[in-house]
């Protein structure tokens, strides 16, 4: 079962679709790759500049034993000397994560399957966070996080992170908010280790070094009772960037501009592998903004290797050992891409895809009547410290239209009332936003990222109906049709850069026009 | 879902032909108390369970924690599977992502609850844009009169929930004919057993028409159009075999010693 040689130096910068394709798929296996037969241009694009590749040629025999991290972290989870992508394993999960939506589900599964009275695997591997549908008077909405709160109880759950006054979020010791920023904030990511969720972008733990992808109700139920699952080895796709990052380029530039290249489907059922020295130039909340985004080109988990970055951001966050993987010098990917990022300029993904590639200047004739902050991609410290500076750079421009900014977390709250922004003389994010004219940073949820049930804030409830526009400027995943409310919503996906600097004009518009 | 009885590939009995054509399921032979359930694998490939023309073919039941058809087990049944689909289709286009399937709205929808279960199936498919001018579901309808969902690239993308294939059987679908599948969903299908997710290998979603009537014959890998007269080979089984011919991956697990037998 051999996965092909990375892509050959003249061919790097090409999507190597076909080339991963045949050599990947020898008859005698069974197994071949989906195929992406979206065509994508194979015009050079000046950010990805053709590289010589450093890798000598494999020496025999250890080059069968060299394996990518991820093939490295699945084969230490289920207890095998070697992996190769194509075979399926039964894997050790570390860390299973559920929450308000898919958790009763899972939980009625886990329940018929292993029986009324059966206990959980582990009930300190388990993480209940409820965070989707929490502001809300929608009755089974609040009745999920009731069952949440049974299952707890009654499992005698370790971290359950629960709401009950829905009214002030801050009077909710235990609440946290997203998901996967609370994981990341409560010390459960580490690197090496397999967590699982039931929420597709739970893949942003990746940013850790470890596998991370995310599962639905049965597989979670599964996992409730058993502590494994079955899961097929990814092959692995290699990103390398380099270059010094701009002042205006974020880490959601990055990775919008990979998924227009690779399109929506470009990593179905591979792993996607970020390394390069812009890479390790990222903290961890960017690195984590870029592996959100992995199963938005399909991806099966992303992973960014472990550095001091990593360790320094755990130390006084887990005290549990952890061991960090590294892919083997001589390890085989199915393809590599390879980026100059000093080239890059800020991209959005328009309407109804996020693989709807522009660059954010072309769009600058798109009127807007909305943006949005927030979500797991773009709610987080680092993002909103990101929009405050634009706006400090701006001289404190006011907006032209409702900017409607959702923290993460508890923990971004605070930070967005309480850290002083670099260059506004000692201002806090609230501040300088309340001074723009923002909404005020509203309770800690996924928000409106999703849509959710009617009430949900800054939800896009209104038909497409002049002088409505209904179109936003949003720091989300996913501009689908629909996507955060009603189906005729026109999203823009953006960097905090891009969000804030379409929030002072009332268009579209590239964050150069303020931060240089 | 509209299911065709059968223990030769080319016949059809009136009544299964008739019930593939109404709008209400027919009603369903008892599922095994095995809790014969499809896998969650990660195979890229669809599986086509595998059968012989003289075993008795009874309707593999969805998962057993749909509790009224749990009720209605029979002990002594087997567990085969389905041999062929047949019914009308809706065809839909590229990347038709899991917010189209079933809008976020709608997940506060418990699958496992069977009351809510039924109450998704309702809202498949709603967040299709206006350009579909067939709806899946008519207005005052709670299934679906399209057992076969044609779709093109990368059909389920986007989140991780269930409650999409939940949605889609629910409604009455047996069977999604894509050309590719993103992974979640693609699990999802065959660990709940609810739908099957088949895999083309041409662009069928630009040969057949919503209301096309469409043959699939399971074991030959073939999708007929009989509207069209065209026919369309399918992609084979690949990996997923051992687990779903265990039942599933709790049976799987259970058999293979994994987790212990069930209580």
């Amino acid at each position: 079962m051999a996965s092909s040689t990375i892509a050959s130096p003249s061919a790097s910068f090409i999507p190597t679709k076909e080339l991963g394709r045949s050599a990947f798929s020898p008859a005698s296996s069974p197994f071949s790759v989906p195929k992406c037969r979206k065509s994508i241009s194979k015009k050079i694009v000046s950010v990805m500049a053709p590289q010589q590749s450093e890798r000598k040629p494999a020496a025999t025999g250890s080059v069968k034993t060299a394996m990518t991290m991820t093939e490295k972290i699945l084969a230490r989870a289920s207890e095998k000397t070697h992996l190769s992508p194509g075979e399926n394993v039964w894997v050790d999960v570390d860390i299973l994560m559920t929450h308000d939506v898919c958790g009763p589900g899972s939980i009625g599964i886990f329940k018929k399957e292993f029986g009324q009275n059966a206990k959980v695997w582990d009930r300190e591997k388990i993480v209940i966070i409820p965070d989707h549908y929490i502001f809300t008077n929608d009755e089974r909405a609040n009745r999920n996080v009731d069952i949440l709160r049974d299952f707890c109880a009654e499992q005698n759950i370790k971290y359950f992170y629960d709401i009950q006054d829905r009214g002030n979020f801050k009077a909710n010791p235990d609440y946290k908010g997203v998901c996967h920023i609370a994981l990341a904030q409560e010390g459960h990511c580490r690197p090496g280790e397999v967590l699982l969720g039931t929420d597709s972008h739970t893949c942003t733990a990746g940013a850790f070094g470890q596998f991370a992808t995310g599962i639905g109700n049965t597989d979670a139920g599964f996992v409730m009772g058993a502590g494994k699952l079955l899961l097929k080895v990814p092959p692995t796709l290699r990103f390398v960037m380099d270059g010094e990052m701009p002042d205006y380029i974020l880490a959601k530039d990055l990775i919008l501009q990979i998924i227009g290249e690779i399109s929506v489907a470009g990593a179905t059922y591979k792993s996607m592998e970020f390394v390069g020295s812009t890479v390790e130039s990222l903290n961890m909340e960017e690195r984590m903004t870029l592996c959100n985004m992995v199963v938005e080109a399909g991806g099966k988990n992303g992973v960014v290797p472990a550095d001091s970055t990593t360790f320094k951001y755990l130390e006084d966050k887990t005290s549990l050992p952890y061991e960090p993987v590294y892919s083997d010098q001589q390890a085989r990917f199915l393809s590599e891409y390879r980026f100059d990022i000093s080239k890059l300029e800020p991209i959005v993904a328009k309407p109804h895809s996020p693989d709807n590639r522009a660059l954010a200047r072309e769009c600058k004739d798109v009127k807007i009547d909305r943006v949005y902050i927030g979500s797991c991609t773009g709610g987080k410290t680092e993002d909103f410290m990101a929009a405050a500076k634009l706006f400090v750079a701006s001289g404190y421009k006011k907006v032209k239209v409702p900017t409607f900014l959702v923290p993460a977390t508890q923990k971004v709250w605070m930070d967005v009332y309480s850290l002083p922004v670099p260059g506004s003389g000692g201002k806090t994010c609230s501040q300088i936003f309340e001074e723009v004219g923002c909404d005020t940073p509203a309770s800690p949820s996924c928000g409106a990222c999703l849509g959710g049930p009617k009430d949900t804030y800054a939800r896009m409830n209104e038909p497409k109906l002049r002088p409505l526009l209904q179109v936003c400027v949003s720091t989300t995943n996913r501009n689908f049709p629909g996507r955060m409310g009603h189906k005729e919503g026109e999203i823009y996906l953006a960097s905090p850069y891009t969000a804030a600097a379409s929030a002072l004009t009332g268009y579209v518009t590239d964050p150069r026009d303020f931060l240089q | 879902m509209a299911v065709s009885y059968s223990s030769s590939l080319s016949t059809f009995s009136a009544a299964a032909a008739a019930a593939a054509f109404s709008e209400t399921k027919p009603s369903i032979g008892p599922a095994s108390s095995q809790a014969v359930r499809f896998p969650s694998i990660s195979s890229a490939r669809p599986f086509i369970v595998p059968f012989t023309s003289n075993s008795p073919v009874v309707r593999n039941q969805r998962a057993s924690f749909v509790a009224p058809r749990a009720a209605a087990e029979s002990p002594s049944s087997t567990t085969t599977s389905p041999t062929s689909f047949h019914g009308l289709c809706y065809v839909v286009g590229d990347n038709i992502d899991t917010d189209q399937i079933i809008p976020a709205e709608y997940l506060t929808l418990v699958p496992s609850n069977p009351a809510e279960y039924e109450k998704l199936g309702s809202y498949a498919l709603i967040g299709l844009p206006a350009s579909y001018e067939k709806r899946f579901i008519e207005p005052n309808e709670t299934k679906t009169k399209y057992s076969i969902v044609i779709g093109g690239e990368n059909f389920g993308c986007g989140s991780s929930r269930e409650h999409a294939p939940v949605a889609l059987g629910a409604a009455g679908v047996a069977a999604v004919v894509a050309q590719s599948y993103a992974r979640i969903f693609f699990r999802n299908s065959v660990a709940t057993g609810e739908v099957y997710p088949l895999e083309s290998e041409v662009r069928v979603c630009e040969e057949c028409r919503t209301g096309d009537v469409i043959t699939i014959e399971l074991g030959e890998s073939r999708l007929i159009n009989h509207t069209t007269g065209k026919e369309y080979k399918l992609q084979p089984i690949g990996d997923a075999g051992p687990v779903i011919e265990a039942g599933g991956i709790f049976a799987y697990a259970r058999k293979t010693g994994m987790i212990p037998q069930s209580a």
